[in-house]
């Protein structure tokens, strides 16, 4: 039984509702008395407010209820994650507030917000106030924001700097740069993405007059953490009086992680109408200007080396746009998640990065698929391929030179992953990275790549092969080392499960962690499947609401199989413990005398002498017959916090033409071999991968948000803004090897951001490849036509 | 001011009051409480919101609930056959042709589309028959194999099982 449901290829138990049009989303959700709330958003992008007339506003048809920053109390948004926490870092810290009271930091800030009888009515009435608006400098680029002379945003944050992190030996890795006989420098850009779910955000707030209580429905990842920031952070209710819900999540990618100034703004609204429901769901337009963007990095590499290739040192310092506010864990995802794993899963032995995190006029960054993570392979991947060209030397084989080798784990990583105060580490516990390259290479036809060049030639293209050797570290995080090394606000990162087995033998499986599309409820189900013998029909998953769900810390960071599903084993072996000893009360046995075997709970030696998992749940669910201390009901709940994060891995490799007389790249094939681990529904990991290389891709060759020098979001919607579209793609070929993780039963790493870790590199790297018959060996992204055909014809367009 | 429309949606026919300006994917939403009908954007772009109109793909997104007076509508939820799946519904399911769920029924409403004009497409035609329609989970590879299953199944005339499991 075991064997056969788990890592089986078993359709989704969501889809049924979802291909018939009976998905519940936010937006689907109608309460009674329902009332509608839009928000004035601000059209500069720094300004500050000289006052707000909403008189006219308040009069116009159907309005219930206008509301501005003065209206609220001073409640600005939680930062969970400062930067380096207790080393010692400073963060200059500004959240934004639930409206803006005095000024404005980006275009698309909250300043006022309406709520009528009909989204219309809402949305009419907001075009009724009048703000009067003092506009201010801007500034978009985060470099040119810490130079002497640019506009300054925050008083407690001089030059604009957020923190300045650092992490690795600068003294040694000086040293190793000066002694070595070969340095390549270089500048790059890892451009502000928009993270485009296909679901927007919405909210809808109820007061409760007669209990005060609060419900929210929200578009989240985390209704667990949410429900702890809104109480304690900003409304200052007391956690046991709000409820949050999340509904069938239409995509997120990290964006509904987060906590918004909307979620309060609908909690307060509601109470100020004595309780009648409060909805706000955001316009794509708004999308685009007030949730989350990510990445927006400006590096400046160096990697330096012997002749024959063994790296040996690696020196970074990377301005990091945090936006004109900080979002929930904003500074965590360009120090911890991307400093610490900058050499990737290469044997560097010296490594040095400096981070500057920066405000400018622009939309919060904040964690999007990978979060850090693709910023920093695509730093040491642009390395290594700058490093080869340098000497000379195929890229491919200069990663095998320098690859962490299979008897070196566990592998304690230079830039800091390390050891935490009291003595914790996190360390790269396993690995195998030259099969996973080598099978890539072979499948991609890397040997007669020569050929290939030649013959897209003679077809007017320009043919370019890259490759990305990427490592994730995902599965975040041991607590313990989380609590030492002092990042964030005190978290915690361990994740929950209660299993319950009614009356009737039906199973339920209630999680602390929130899907948005992942299928936990088809993947959860198949390991209570394997664990207890009991058929996938008979199991329910739920999850998604604080009222009956364990405290989890939501889904994010590729840690929902790693440490949910471990939870879920956990609580499975203890309702089976149980179940065992009851088996035996039954039996007359003792204990240690019965064996389980799928269902059925046997007496050792006389097979003919034993109960099913149905007979026995019966019996103790009722509970007429227990043994001296046994409680009735088979209910169990168990909480696991994993001893090390997961570390997959794998070798992507991009073939791309580039077209001779237009400059336009085409993605032509994509191989891609991964190692996540053992799988607990292979048809499920697929599918993150596809979508996690499109995104990735989507960054190499056509996606950017785009800001004019006034602050204005140029890219403001998907008109502008290239989400990549069907044809766009090839099919991407996938390959395979099985590294378990040692650090969980289940021996799963995490899948969710792989595709994106790696993708972007490997595209970007073949373009480059690609482009290097016209001698350059850099050019940032995303490669567009007339990009790339510039650099093809204008030496000064390159880098 | 408010107009009169009326329209058959799913078989079924309506009579709804609505405002001039409003789309036809809020009168479905809304008055018609037809949720499967999702909005992603607000420029025509996403094609989450398409539906069938008089038997072609429109985005409903694109189109005031006015225009389509006495017109015919078949949304997502009006695809299955009483207690079935449409062959289309199935290929998804089958073939792992969505993970958020919030694109796939414009994605199914548009390859109906596809299929009915061109049985037999290409993995390049299915590709470029459904530019209209953004999906941000899937990199599209399993929406294309769903499509191409489809076709298959629809070509061969089967019968469509019925909420069939593995």
């Amino acid at each position: 039984m075991a064997t056969d449901v788990l890592g089986a290829r078993i359709k989704r138990v969501e889809d049924p509702r979802f291909i018939t049009g009976k998905g519940r989303y936010l937006d689907d959700i109608k309460l009674a008395g329902m009332t509608y709330m839009s928000i004035l958003r601000s059209p500069y992008a720094h300004a500050n407010i000289r006052s707000i007339d909403t008189a006219a506003a308040r009069a116009m048809p159907g309005v219930v209820l206008v509301l501005v920053g003065a209206d609220i109390p001073y409640n600005p948004l939680p930062m969970a994650w400062p930067a380096g926490g207790v080393a010692g870092i400073r963060n200059n810290i500004n959240t934004p507030r639930v409206l803006a009271t005095d000024s404005v930091k980006w275009t698309g800030e909250g300043v006022a917000a309406v709520i009528a009888e009909t989204v219309a009515q809402a949305v009419d009435a907001l075009e009724a106030i009048v703000v009067e608006w003092e506009p201010l400098p801007v500034v978009v680029d985060a470099e040119k924001a810490t130079q002497p002379g640019a506009p300054q945003l925050h008083e407690n944050a001089p030059n604009n700097v957020v923190f300045e992190w650092t992490v690795g030996d600068k003294a040694g890795t000086d040293a190793a740069l000066e002694a070595a006989p070969v340095i390549v420098r270089q500048r790059i850009v890892n451009q502000r993405l928009i993270p485009n779910p296909m679901e927007v955000r919405g909210d809808i707030g109820v007061y409760n007059p007669g209990t005060d209580e609060y419900t929210i429905w929200m578009s989240s990842q985390t209704p667990h953490i949410q429900r702890l920031l809104l109480s304690a952070f900003v409304m200052g209710i007391p956690e046991h009086k709000i409820r949050c819900i999340s509904p069938d999540i239409g995509g997120a990618f990290g964006t509904k992680i987060f906590c918004y100034a909307d979620m309060a703004l609908c909690l307060f609204a509601s109470k100020a109408l004595n309780g009648r429901p409060v909805k706000w769901v955001e316009t794509r337009r708004e999308n685009y200007q007030s949730t989350i963007h990510g990445r927006d990095h400006i590096t400046y590499l160096e990697i330096a080396g012997t002749r024959e290739g063994e790296i040996t040192g690696l020196r970074v310092k990377t301005y990091a746009n945090l936006g004109g506010r900080l979002s929930t864990i904003g500074p965590g995802i360009p120090t911890t998640l991307y400093g610490r794993v900058l050499s990737g899963c290469y044997r560097i032995p010296n490594v040095y990065c400096e981070v500057t995190g920066v405000y400018t006029n622009t939309t919060f960054v904040d964690a999007y698929r990978g979060a850090g993570r693709p910023e920093a392979t695509y730093v040491i991947e642009r390395a290594m391929d700058l490093f080869a060209d340098e000497i000379g030397l195929d890229p491919a084989e200069l990663r095998r030179r320098n690859f962490i080798a299979p008897d070196k784990f566990p592998y304690d990583n230079p830039s800091g992953l390390g050891t935490a105060s009291n003595g914790e580490k996190i360390y790269i516990d396993s690995g195998n990275y030259e099969p996973a390259m080598d099978m890539a290479l072979a499948t991609a036809g890397y040997a007669s790549i020569d050929k290939a060049k030649a013959d897209a030639r003679a077809r007017g293209k320009y043919l370019g092969i890259g490759l990305s050797t990427y490592i994730e570290v995902c599965g975040v995080a041991p607590s313990k080392w989380i609590g030492a090394v002092g990042e964030g606000w005190g978290a915690a990162m361990w994740e929950s499960a209660n299993l319950k087995i009614h009356l009737t033998g039906k199973v339920v499986l209630t999680m602390g962690t929130q899907p948005q599309g992942q299928g936990h409820e088809t993947t959860y189900a198949q390991i209570v499947s394997s664990e207890l013998g009991i058929p996938m029909d008979d199991i329910i998953v739920q999850h998604s609401d604080t009222q009956g769900t364990p405290f989890g810390y939501g889904s994010y960071g590729s840690r929902t199989a790693s440490v949910g599903g471990t939870a879920a084993v956990k609580a499975a072996g203890k309702i089976r413990e149980k179940a065992r000893q009851y088996a035996a009360h039954m039996l007359e046995a003792a204990v240690d005398d019965i064996e389980v075997v799928g269902a059925e709970y046997r007496v050792k030696g006389s097979p003919e002498k034993m109960k099913t998992l149905q007979e026995v749940v019966f019996a103790l669910d009722l509970g007429f017959s227990l043994p001296a201390g046994m409680e009735p009901y088979l209910d169990e709940t168990a909480y696991y916090d994993t001893p090390n994060c997961t570390w997959p891995f794998g070798t992507h490799v991009a073939i791309v033409e580039i077209d001779e007389e237009t400059g336009k790249v085409d993605l032509v094939r994509y191989v891609a071999v991964d190692d996540v681990g053992k799988k607990i529904n292979p048809m499920i990991v697929d599918g993150q991968l596809h979508g996690g290389i499109a995104q990735g891709v989507g960054q190499a060759l056509w996606e950017g948000a785009v800001y004019g020098d006034d602050g204005q979001l140029l890219s403001g919607s998907m008109l502008d803004y290239a989400v990549p579209r069907a044809s766009w793609f090839p099919n991407f070929e996938l390959g395979e090897t099985v590294t378990p993780s040692p650090v969980n039963p289940l021996g799963v790493k995490g899948v969710g951001e792989a595709g994106a870790i790696a993708s972007t590199a490997a595209v970007a790297n073949a373009v480059i490849d690609a482009l290097s018959p016209f001698g350059i060996r850099h050019l940032d992204m995303p490669y567009t036509a007339p990009k790339v055909w510039r650099a093809m014809h204008d030496k000064e367009a390159r880098s | 001011m408010t107009e009169q429309v009326r329209l058959t949606v799913n078989g079924v026919a309506h009579e709804i009051t609505v405002e001039p300006r409003q789309l036809l994917v809020h009168a479905l939403r809304e008055d018609l409480g037809l949720t499967g009908t999702h909005v992603g954007c607000d420029t025509s772009q996403c094609g989450a919101c398409t539906v069938q109109l008089n038997g072609a793909a429109v985005k409903s997104c694109t189109v005031l609930a006015v225009q389509v007076d006495g017109g015919s509508i078949t949304t997502i939820e009006g695809m299955a056959p009483e207690g079935g799946l449409h062959a289309l519904q199935n290929a998804f399911w089958e073939k792992h042709g969505l993970q958020c769920g919030f694109c796939t029924p414009g994605m199914i409403m548009a390859a109906a589309d596809l299929l009915a004009g061109n049985p037999d497409p290409t993995d390049d035609e299915i590709r470029h028959g459904i530019e209209g329609n953004l999906c941000r989970c899937t990199g599209y590879q399993n929406i294309v194999a769903a499509i191409r299953e489809a076709g298959s199944t629809l070509r061969a005339g089967a019968p469509v099982p019925a909420g069939a499991q593995d």
